[in-house]
């Protein structure tokens, strides 16, 4: 074992996977925290905390993650490039091990355009793929980016890394994925999945090229309440493949509770599509702004309870 | 070549009110080029500013002067009679320009008039575009000659970012996603092999990072 993360027992013991998002607040409450641990806690292998998704400022990842571990959830702290240089990085890194922290997902981290500092300066002194060499070598070569070495306690850490099977050059991504994995990548979360079709010709690539063999993938999905989300995303969020057909079906689905049964519902037959697509290991629920929704998918999908490792 | 904007006009009446006689200096350099620092412009500006002075009943005297460079010592020393005239200069060169001009010349301020923004060329008529962000260590032999440092808002090293889509850039869909061009260009050349290695860390001790930067030609050394 490479780190003593239940994400990887139930990986490693060949169960299909479930992580689901939780995202910290704007604000120091640590309640928030716990009220949304509770959607996680018995019902997932990890839940992953972000990061200041989409650069908007919110509770420090590592600080949540500490926060979950108290509830008895096991935290993927997700960690951008955006933010830190590689200093802070480690030192944040350690902090995190050192908080009981088994899995870490790498990522560049959305651009500060998009968020309420648009101001900012970024940094991304290292990319997310140095990031994924950085955790593997504090981890597996005991030494820092700079070669020193860490004496005792390195930060045994679950290597996750992200992929959008949806952006360009589409015939690039795979490629990525091998660098990712090359790099040291023990897991992999995918962009939301609506386009279940382009998904399963990524995969094909993917099982082509023997990667399905050197890394757990989990098809990343999101639950969503109205086709106005869906419109949302299709039109705003670059490199996203939403269906045209998923949008008309949320939109026909009839009232406000009809249409979140219904996107529950294509939620729960994507969850079936995908576990028959070859190579993939897991899923990785995003319900952005719905936690609470994840026990009600997981139970209904047969997915409950989560297998003892 | 060095490009450059005009600050806004009350931003540079602001910053000389309190003169009642300025030299404008522009630069016969980069900033000609790109129509925001030559003789022309120095032309138009003067007489905006004169004109916006008179409004406000306080005149002006603008002394105009464009020297081949503002950045080399031997064009803007020529210029020290004049500017001993003057109460300011307000200069519409780069940030090189103003600050060699301020050194020379020490005993009279010189203002910037400009925001000098990037390296860049013409892509079309009036149109820059930034391609070198003078990182100091130069990536165009592996990148098939587009740079991700300059052209990438994210300075990735190891491909592109999860927003590319359609060959454009998520923070601005106006402008080219750089890995895609390096991808396309890689493999019109048959070399995306320079893509699959994982690219390590950047020293960006040759940046701006490790304070002013200094270059020495060792043969030309007196």
């Amino acid at each position: 074992m490479k780190s003593d993360s239940r994400l990887e027992k139930v990986l490693t013991a060949g169960k299909f996977a479930v992580t689901a998002e939780l995202g910290p607040p704007q604000n120091a409450n640590p309640d928030a925290i716990k009220k949304k641990a509770q959607h996680c806690l018995g019902n997932v292998e990890g839940a992953n905390i972000t990061d200041n998704q989409t650069a908007i400022v919110r509770m420090s990842s590592i600080a949540a993650a500490a926060i979950a571990i108290s509830c008895g959830v096991e935290p993927v702290v997700q960690m951008v490039c955006r933010d830190r240089n590689r200093i802070a990085m480690q030192s944040d890194i350690l902090g995190a091990a050192a908080l009981g922290v088994k899995n870490l997902l790498c990522l560049s981290g959305d651009h500060q355009k998009f968020g309420n500092h648009p101001e900012a300066a970024n940094v991304f002194d290292i990319d997310s793929v140095q990031l994924i060499a950085m955790v593997k070598a504090m981890r597996d070569d005991k030494q820092f980016l700079s070669g020193d070495p860490i004496k005792e306690h390195e930060p045994r850490l679950f290597i996750g890394a992200v992929e959008n099977p949806f952006a360009d050059p589409f015939e690039f991504r795979v490629m990525r994925l091998a660098k990712k994995i090359a790099a040291g990548a023990d897991f992999i979360q995918t962009q939301c999945v609506f386009d279940v079709d382009k998904f399963a010709r990524w995969m094909e690539l993917v099982v082509a090229e023997g990667l399905h063999e050197k890394v757990y993938i989990l098809a990343g999905l999101t639950p969503v309440r109205s086709h106005r989300a869906l419109q949302y995303m299709k039109n705003e969020v670059a490199g996203m493949s939403i269906p045209d057909e998923l949008i008309k079906r949320m939109e026909a689905a009839g009232d406000k509770e009809e249409r979140k049964e219904e996107g529950i519902k294509m939620c729960l037959e994507m969850i079936e599509q995908v576990k028959k697509i070859k190579g993939v290991a897991g899923i990785h629920l995003m319900p952005i702004g719905w936690e609470s929704i994840t026990p009600v998918i997981l139970e209904r999908a047969g997915l409950l309870p989560r297998p003892q490792v | 070549m060095i490009v450059a904007d005009r600050k806004p006009l009350e931003e540079i009446l602001n910053s000389i009110k309190d003169y009642k006689k300025i030299m404008l200096a522009g630069c016969g350099g980069c900033v000609t080029i790109c129509f925001s620092g030559g003789a022309k412009a120095v032309e138009l500006l003067a007489s905006q500013i004169k004109m916006a002075r008179k409004k406000q009943g306080r005149d002006i005297e603008i002394v105009e002067s464009t020297p081949e460079r503002q950045c080399e010592y031997e064009f803007i020393d020529e210029l020290k009679g004049e500017i001993e005239s003057v109460e300011a200069v307000l200069s519409i060169a780069c940030g090189v320009g103003v600050q060699a001009m301020n050194e020379r010349h020490p005993d009279t301020i010189t203002i910037p008039g400009l925001n000098t923004k990037f390296m860049g060329y013409p892509i079309e008529h009036a149109l820059w575009d930034e391609r070198c962000a003078g990182c100091g260590d130069c990536v165009l032999e592996w990148t098939g000659g587009i740079c991700p440092i300059a052209r990438c808002a994210k300075k990735l090293l190891n491909g592109p970012c999860g927003g590319s889509s359609d060959g454009k850039c998520e923070v601005d869909k106006d402008t080219d996603c750089a890995w895609q061009l390096i991808y396309d260009r890689l493999k019109k050349f048959g070399k995306l092999d320079n893509l699959t290695a994982v690219r390590g860390p950047k020293d960006w001790r040759t940046s701006t990072n490790a304070g002013q930067r200094k270059t020495k030609f060792e043969e030309a050394m007196l």
